[in-house]
């Protein structure tokens, strides 16, 4: 189990954390302190995920340059 | 006739002798009506030799076989323009005109258009780029980074026009909509490879989270077309860009079946823009859909572990004994032993009493007093043992402490004490003889010091016939000085005579007391 608070996790890394969580939920030789545990971590690592989902935002900008071809700042992108 | 007779010495009549002269400025104009009205379309085929790119924007080149060489000019306009930059070694096709530069007397093919003679001369010059970067290492699978799994920001670098654009955009919206920075460049021509360049440094060079936030992911992406098309992708300065590329990048550069010189060096080489959109974020909705799979699991994966517990739990508690039947048998011999406890209490007490009374019958004075004389009879026979014991110890002492005695002897200590002497007598011989030899060198010294002092005093130069005057305590050296005494003293080696001068003489019979001169008078030496 990693140390890494969930709250912090890349959606990635609550992914796998989840799925390790499922596993040893579902063999069944945990010990039932620890399953509650676990479920609870399950719960939370699942919640972690649905954020990172709906996270789902759309936003395109075009990077605009100064003479020297340096950036300098952004402009709303329309789609040709 | 004089034309005719200055042109040729055998002045016979002749078409040559009609010849007409030309100014320099004539002949190189007709030379240049010439070239230019002959040549005013042409197209050359050669290699491409020295290439110069002055600040100017024009470009010089030379276009060369194995036995000539043409000189060539590109216009910055034109160059700006061309599909495929003129590079040295590349096998060319170059259309334009030729012109002559009568300042020089040289002539010169201005340049329209230049393209490389076939796929093959481009396909050969990027296969020797691919073994120098092959052999650099930068195709190494090993350098390749992870593609993150779900980028937040994608930076694309592409033409801001487009179907490119519009795919990875319509492809990642349908999958997963993300952040997107779009870097304008020009996907062909002369400045593709330099604005791809500055675009991937550029991008690497954004502050994660700053006001242009860095993206997590780069795709590099341009639609199909030919080859020189393509051909900014398969720079060097390209290639070298994305492989130092901090940021993960994606390349998707023309059709599937075109493999530029950026998908060898690449983190992932997407076939097509589209592809490189989906490889770059997962679908959302079939990951919501995994999640809420993975909820499932974890209720019915708890349900269960507790509900096979608690059937556990039952089967086991239905396999517990009735509590009555788990003491009945202990109650029953209880009640056996409890029936048996006085009884057998009375018949100890008994038995007790009995021995008591046998052994309480053996108890007598008589018998104390018995053991008290046999005590106080040993005692005195220790005590008769004791003085003697006391002798003997302090005998053997004494017997011990004479031998000691005799083994101690004087003449040990003398002998010690005469080799102690020797050793004192022989270090002060060596003290003495170190001590003169050490004031004998001094003697030696001073005595030298002092034959030296003697040859450098004033004395030695009495000797060789010069004399000090002296009048009263001063050295006198001038004549005018001796005048105006009333006596002098002459010093000679042999010693001090007084005069007087003008008078003639000596002075007196007692020399007024001589005064040395200082040592260091210069004028005597």
């Amino acid at each position: 189990m990693s140390d890494k608070p969930v709250e912090e996790m890349s959606f990635e890394e609550a992914m796998k954390a989840l799925e390790d969580v499922v596993g040893r939920l579902e063999s069944g030789d945990v010990p039932l302190e620890d399953s509650i545990k676990l479920y609870e971590r399950g719960a939370a690592l699942k919640k972690r995920c649905e954020t990172k989902l709906k996270e789902a935002e759309e936003k395109v900008a075009a990077i605009t340059l100064d003479e020297s071809g340096a950036p300098k700042g952004t402009q709303p992108f329309d789609t040709p | 006739m004089d034309l005719i007779d200055d042109d040729g010495p055998d002045g016979e009549s002749g078409p040559g002798d009609n010849t007409h002269e030309f100014t320099v400025s004539e002949i190189s104009g007709a030379v240049k009506r010439v070239v230019e009205g002959e040549f005013a379309h042409v197209r050359v085929r050669g290699e491409v030799g020295r290439v110069s790119r002055p600040r100017s924007g024009h470009v010089y080149l030379d276009l060369k076989d194995d036995r000539s060489v043409l000189s060539g000019v590109i216009w910055k306009g034109v160059a700006g323009r061309l599909p495929t930059q003129p590079e040295e070694g590349l096998e060319v096709i170059a259309t334009g005109r030729l012109t002559t530069f009568p300042g020089q007397s040289k002539y010169q093919m201005v340049i329209e258009d230049i393209r490389p003679a076939g796929a093959g001369a481009l396909m050969a010059m990027l296969e020797e780029r691919k073994k120098k970067l092959a052999a650099e290492g930068l195709f190494d699978p090993a350098r390749k980074r992870p593609i993150p799994f779900l980028p937040e920001i994608i930076g694309v670098v592409t033409s801001p026009s487009g179907a490119v654009i519009r795919d990875i955009l319509h492809r990642l919206r349908d999958r997963f909509p993300r952040k997107v920075l779009v870097w304008p460049v020009a996907v062909q021509g002369a400045k593709c490879a330099p604005e791809v360049v500055r675009a991937i440094e550029g991008f690497n060079a954004l502050t994660p989270g700053g006001p242009l936030p860095r993206p997590d992911l780069i795709i590099v992406a341009r639609g199909g077309g030919s080859i020189e098309d393509l051909w900014g992708f398969n720079e060097e300065s390209v290639a070298r860009a994305a492989a130092a590329s901090g940021i993960p990048l994606i390349s998707a550069v023309g059709h599937e079946t075109d493999t530029t010189l950026i998908d060898y060096v690449s983190d992932y080489r997407a076939p097509t823009p589209t592809a490189a959109a989906e490889r770059a974020v997962p679908v959302r909705l079939d990951l919501l859909a995994w999640v809420d799979q993975q909820d499932a699991r974890l209720t019915r994966a708890m349900t269960q572990a507790t509900g096979q517990r608690r059937q556990r739990m039952m089967d086991l508690a239905r396999a517990l004994p009735r509590p009555e039947t788990l003491v009945a048998t202990a109650a029953q011999r209880l009640d056996l032993w409890g029936e048996r406890l006085p009884r057998a209490l009375i018949a100890v007490t008994r038995d007790k009493r009995v021995a008591l009374a046998d052994a309480a019958a053996a108890l007598r004075p008589a018998t104390l007093r018995r053991g008290l004389v046999d005590r106080r009879q040993a005692v005195g026979g220790l005590s008769a043992r004791l003085a003697p014991a006391l002798v003997r110890t302090l005998a053997d002492g004494k017997r011990r402490l004479d031998d000691r005695a005799r083994g101690l002897r004087l003449s040990v200590i003398e002998r010690d004490t005469a080799r102690k002497r020797g050793d004192l007598d022989r270090l002060a011989a060596r003290l003495a003889t170190a001590g003169r030899a050490q004031t004998g060198g001094w003697r030696d010294r001073l005595e030298a010091l002092e034959r030296l002092r003697q040859t450098l005093g004033y004395t030695e130069t009495l000797k060789r016939g010069y004399a000090v005057v002296r009048a009263g305590d001063g050295v006198v050296t001038r004549k005018a000085d001796a005048e105006v005494q009333g006596a002098l003293e002459i010093e000679f080696a042999d010693g001090r005579l007084g005069v007087i001068p003008g008078g003639g003489g000596a002075a007196g019979g007692k020399p007024k007391k001589p005064k040395a001169p200082p040592p260091e008078q210069g004028s005597l030496l």
